[in-house]
């Protein structure tokens, strides 16, 4: 039997090899090692953590990122219906694109958060702000995630809190994507309650923000 | 010594009077004019009126004839949106299947109104300035401008399991991209500068890029018949610096996360750096801001020519105050003249 470090080193490799066969086998050994989902989910999360974390480094390709967290997903899911596990309703999240149509990074996030157990709404991409706003108080979504790649885009955000707070939503907002990496304060000017840019970490991001501490 | 002299000088690896200065200024011409992006861009007098005017307001050592990236997507029959503070962005993909990829043909230039306008600005500003200022045209890479067409999911997918795909689409991008570029170049633009952020380890990690965007791009270069500039539009460049050497640019276009003195010693007298201020930071600088900024640039990657002081993604935004923009051209003239002396 190999150890779960170990394994989890081999599948880290995997994924980074874009290698969804060898990735899957390993997957299916830690399972066989420990017989839990729990462990399942926990293996998954880290490993992206840790890919995300090359990412931030320079070491590791958005490509890598975004394909990892893509068999990460169909991985998870395979293994849910076998083990009866559901995916957790509650905060209700949601993730949207404003203002563009490149969808990898909410695609990447989307496939995240559900690997590390959560159900979260695709409201789409290419939104304008009233349909943002609108799609968030029609869902009643508590966490809104907004995408964006161009700093136009970017600021709009802080239109979007305005109107979400004028109709009285309480929704909390994180704000990810290009802009948001290259000014780290940009975050806090738009009105966004935390910032996304790291995908990887963006299950802590969302159970921080809801304890009430801010990033 | 005018901004054409002092540009090759840069290029060369030689110190002229000072740095030069790319503001690289594309929809901030219609802030110049106080009219809509949509309605500046839809004539060339617009662009030509607006390039002279903020070369001279702000001292600019060249002029960009880039109108909106997605203009080559409007080549192939894929729309465009307009917003009124930012950039012009593609709309959806119009490749909505891989199977569509074999349908797909080369977009002749003289059919595009977009591409027409931006060839007939070119040729009225070479007359206007003649070979004083550079002119810069833009072309997307044959490699990146997939994710445009297609979307990035979908190319991702044909980039690493549909090879038979990937191929047709780059050799269809490829001949359009040579077409672009030369057009340009005969339309009296000086060197092309070729936006390819798919080259950086950001995007698409070193390996796979070497075996495709890399040998996409050298064959291209080779085929435009003119200057050309790399430009990773805010991606890091320095761990691909050698192989964007090796692809034949002259010039790299690099990011505020790279280190300034490593990639100096990297592209020392054999690429001339553009870059590398952070254009969202830049909203907010303040004077003090802005001199340390330039001055830290110049000081770290200045020496010996080689540096043509610019921003990190290829672009102003539409946000950044004129004021910024004027203290930052005040900042290169005050601090980037040669022999340098360390401020």
């Amino acid at each position: 039997m190999e150890n779960m470090n170990l394994l989890s080193k081999k599948f880290e490799s995997a994924l980074l090899e874009i290698n969804r066969i060898k990735a899957a086998e390993i997957f299916n050994k830690c399972f066989q090692e420990k017989n839990s989902f729990e462990i399942l989910e926990n293996v998954a999360i880290k490993t992206l953590e840790r890919i995300g974390e090359g990412w931030e480094k320079g070491d590791i390709s958005l490509s890598q990122v975004y394909m990892s967290s893509i068999i990460c997903e169909e991985l998870i899911e395979r293994y849910m219906p076998k083990l009866g596990v559901k995916l957790k309703d509650t905060p209700k999240i949601a993730i949207g694109v404003l203002m563009d149509q490149h969808s990898l990074g909410k695609r990447i996030v989307y496939s995240i958060i559900r690997t590390g157990g959560f159900e979260v709404l695709d409201l789409g991409q290419g939104l304008s702000v009233d349909d943002l706003a609108r799609k968030t108080i029609d869902n009643h979504v508590e966490v809104l995630l907004i995408s964006t790649l161009m700093l136009s885009s970017a600021i709009k955000v802080k239109e979007v809190k305005e109107k979400l707070i004028a109709q009285g939503a309480t929704t909390k907002i994180i704000a990810g994507g290009a802009p948001f990496r290259l000014d780290s304060n940009l975050w806090k000017r738009v009105g966004a309650d935390a910032d996304g840019k790291n995908a990887s970490t963006i299950i802590k991001t969302i159970e921080v923000l809801l304890k009430g501490e801010n990033n | 010594m005018n901004s054409f002299q002092r540009t090759i000088a840069a290029i060369n690896h030689k110190e002229a009077d000072r740095v030069p200065l790319f503001l690289l200024l594309s929809m901030y011409g219609a802030k110049e004019l106080q009219i809509p992006i949509k309605e500046y861009f839809s004539k060339s007098e617009n662009v030509v009126n607006a390039q002279l005017k903020m070369k001279d307001k702000y001292k600019n050592d060249c002029i960009y004839t880039f109108s909106y990236a997605p203009v080559e997507i409007e080549a192939f029959g894929g729309e465009v949106v307009f917003v009124e503070d930012g950039p012009p962005n593609s709309g959806e993909p119009f490749i909505k299947t891989i199977e569509q990829i074999s349908k797909l043909g080369v977009p002749k230039i003289g059919e595009s109104e977009g591409l027409k306008r931006v060839l007939n600005s070119t040729e009225m500003l070479k007359r206007e300035v003649g070979n004083e200022t550079p002119i810069i045209g833009v072309v997307m890479s044959p490699f990146s401008l997939a994710v445009m067409q297609m979307g990035f999911e979908k190319y991702l997918e044909i980039l690493y399991f549909r090879k038979d795909y990937f191929e047709k689409l780059m050799k269809i991008n490829e001949e359009f991209c040579v077409l672009w570029a030369n057009a340009e170049l005969e339309a009296g633009a000086t060197g092309i500068c070729m936006f390819d952020p798919l080259a950086s380890p950001n995007i698409i990690e070193r390996e796979k890029y070497l075996s495709t965007g890399y040998n996409i791009a050298k064959r291209t270069i080779s085929r435009i018949k003119g200057l050309t500039a790399t430009h990773l539009a805010s991606g890091i460049s320095l761990p691909v610096i050698e192989d964007v050497i090796n692809t034949g640019t002259s010039i790299i276009g690099f990011s505020t996360a790279d280190n300034l003195e490593e990639i100096k010693k990297a592209s020392q007298n054999k690429i001339c750096l553009l870059g590398n201020l952070n254009a969202v930071e830049m909203l907010n600088w303040n004077s003090k801001k802005i001199q340390e900024e330039v001055k830290n640039i110049i000081n770290k990657a200045g020496k010996g020519g080689g540096l043509i002081l610019s921003d990190n993604h290829g672009e102003i935004p539409w946000q950044v105050p004129e004021e910024v923009l004027l203290e930052i051209s005040e900042s290169v003239r005050a601090y980037g003249k040669y022999p340098l002396k360390r401020f």
